[in-house]
């Protein structure tokens, strides 16, 4: 089924994004062929393949429950838009 | 209200989801310190606070912990799982997502029973999911008046295991012996303090309501904020109300979340916009896949800490006490090891938990006190009962003694001295005081002798009297029988 531009506006509000319509049109054409192209890839035969979210063969990899220094507080709050020298302000939320 | 369901129809369907913090040095993906308290904001580092290119590294050390959980109720662990982005926005999650796991947890199933008021016989809780996931910030929403909101990096990032019900729960008050149940294991197994106040434990339940005896569930409403478990008992129970009431009058009950004001007492519906919620889930690419193996999972198995039923029926074996006392001694793992300790030194079981059930709590109940870390150790304990054992005092004074280690922290021993307690066992000086309180009671000696035995006790009164208490009661009652049998000649 091919991607319609309700899908898109859907998405981009999840993700906060605000598109002109010439940028609506541009994506749209553009996701349109990128879906239709995961559909070739989704005919190949998988049998007896593993379904996977990786493509690296490096499993496990963990840090030991060891502490390490935390950043000084100006320099965490330093990229802020905002903040009151101890907390990140942020517009009200509720 | 549980009756007010009964009479109306109606029964509860309830399932809970608990957040339990785990008690980790460091958080989940980063070597920032896990603290309460902390100054804001000083516990961040480019990994938590999301910056750009930062990467997470898996803390070891919490996958161990959720292996512990998942076989103490008997699931399944997962031997390969993945970690998944859940994309939301809110100003305390600074990704714009947080790690956690989704279709692929690392434990499914398992169980938990709960204790039946009343009854011998235990009610499971079936188990769907536990899974490994990433606290988020903490906001602090503004006094009236002001625009901004504050956020407090600090917790994002902590650890958290999800613990997720099937839906076997009937009543607010199955849910409270359920979360009383889980926060006992979580402590046994060391793996979180389940300090309430410090927010160690959250629950979100989700509850619909059905007429006695139909299968199909009924719109179901999620009840979010439950900070205590209290506080999820009276919003279970106000929910339950309110959805018998609508369905009674005729209306239908919208799926929706909810969020439980403590304070009136009350749930709210949130508004749309915030419950609109789309995750779009997807496998995190900056983790690669948790792979459990035999030999791990044999390892943290081995490892197991002891749990509360196995150490209860361990107690009632090797110390030799009821299973009652057995049961009241694990519903805590501070006051399990607080008896263990005290039996390193002293070596009467029954003794010891009559002790500690009855003085001890009391006073710990009364000063609203921690057990760990309190002032009168588990050592000082054993020498106050030891010396009751053996005679150097009597219960009776046992029980000033510990009143005056409670107000000074002082020990038994140099309480004891001080004040010149020691309990009297000295033959001679017993039979002395007897002579002296029968030769002062002349009259009632003839009357025990001419068949008045009831006076006997009197008799004992007034030696206890003489001595301050300090006399032996089983010497007292032994020499002044058989004075009083050798006048009866």
């Amino acid at each position: 089924m091919p991607i319609t531009k309700d899908d898109i506006l859907k998405i981009a509000s999840l993700a906060r994004l605000e598109l002109s319509a010439g940028e609506l049109e541009k994506i749209h054409k553009d996701l349109v062929q990128i879906i239709s192209y995961i559909e070739q890839i989704q005919k190949v035969n998988t049998d007896g393949i593993m379904p996977s979210s990786q493509f690296i063969k490096a499993e496990n990899v963990f840090r030991e429950d060891i502490v390490k220094p935390s950043l000084p507080r100006e320099k965490a709050l330093s990229n802020a838009p905002d903040t009151d020298g101890e907390y990140f302000k942020v517009p009200k939320v509720l | 209200m549980a009756d007010s369901l009964t009479i109306s129809g109606y029964e509860a369907v309830i399932g809970l989801e608990v957040h339990a913090q785990l008690s980790t040095e460091s958080k989940i993906f980063c070597g920032c310190r896990v603290e309460f308290g902390a100054p804001p904001n000083s516990l961040t580092c480019p990994v938590c606070l999301g910056l750009p290119g930062a990467l997470p590294a898996l803390n070891k050390k919490t996958v161990e912990y959720a292996l512990r959980m998942i076989l103490a109720i008997d699931g399944t662990v997962r031997l390969r799982s993945v970690f998944a982005r859940k994309n939301y926005f809110y100003p305390d999650l600074p990704k714009g997502y947080q790690i956690s796991q989704f279709d692929l947890p690392i434990g499914e199933g398992g169980e938990i029973a709960i204790p039946i008021p009343g009854e011998k016989r235990k009610k499971v809780i079936r188990l769907r999911r536990i899974h490994l996931e990433e606290d988020a910030g903490k906001s602090l929403h503004p006094e009236s008046g002001e625009k901004f909101t504050r956020v407090d990096f600090n917790r994002c990032g902590v650890p958290l295991i999800e613990i997720v019900t099937e839906p076997d729960i009937c009543s607010p008050q199955e849910a409270y012996a359920y979360l009383i149940k889980l926060k006992q294991i979580l402590q046994f197994l060391g793996i979180c303090t389940a300090d309430m106040e410090k927010g160690h434990l959250r629950c979100d339940a989700n509850i619909s309501i059905r007429p006695i005896g139909l299968s199909k569930m009924g719109a179901k409403t999620e009840i979010k904020n439950l900070n205590s478990f209290k506080a999820v008992e009276k919003a279970l129970a106000f929910e339950i109300e309110h959805q018998v009431q609508v369905l009674q009058s005729g209306g239908i009950i919208k799926q929706c979340t909810m969020l439980w004001d403590d304070k009136h007492q009350v749930a709210e519906p949130m508004r749309s916009k915030e419950e609109s919620h789309d995750y779009r889930y997807f496998p995190e690419p900056d983790l690669v896949n948790l792979v459990v193996t035999e030999e791990w999972l044999n390892q943290v198995k081995a490892t197991l800490p002891e749990l509360p039923e196995i150490r209860a029926a361990r107690f009632v074996r090797q110390y030799n006490i009821p299973e009652y006392d057995a049961n009241v001694l694990t519903e805590s793992r501070e006051l399990a090891d607080y008896y263990e300790k005290v039996m390193q030194n002293f070596g009467d079981g029954k003794a010891a938990s009559n002790w500690i059930m009855t003085q001890l709590l009391k006073v710990i109940n009364e000063e609203k006190a921690e057990l760990e870390n309190y002032h009168i150790s588990p050592v000082m304990i054993a020498e106050l009962l030891n010396f009751v054992q053996s005679g150097k005092i009597s219960g009776k004074i046992a029980k000033d003694v510990f009143e005056e280690m409670v107000a000074t922290s002082k020990t038994a021993g140099e309480i004891i001295s001080s004040r010149g307690l020691t309990q009297i066992s000295d033959d001679s000086l017993i039979r002395e005081v007897i002579a002296k309180v029968l030769a002062e009671n002349e009259n009632n000696l003839k009357k025990y002798l001419s068949g008045k035995k009831q006076i006997f006790g009197h008799f004992v009164g007034q030696i206890m009297k003489e001595t301050g208490g300090k006399a032996n009661p089983g010497l007292v009652n032994k020499i002044l029988q058989e004075k009083l049998d050798e006048l009866a000649r």
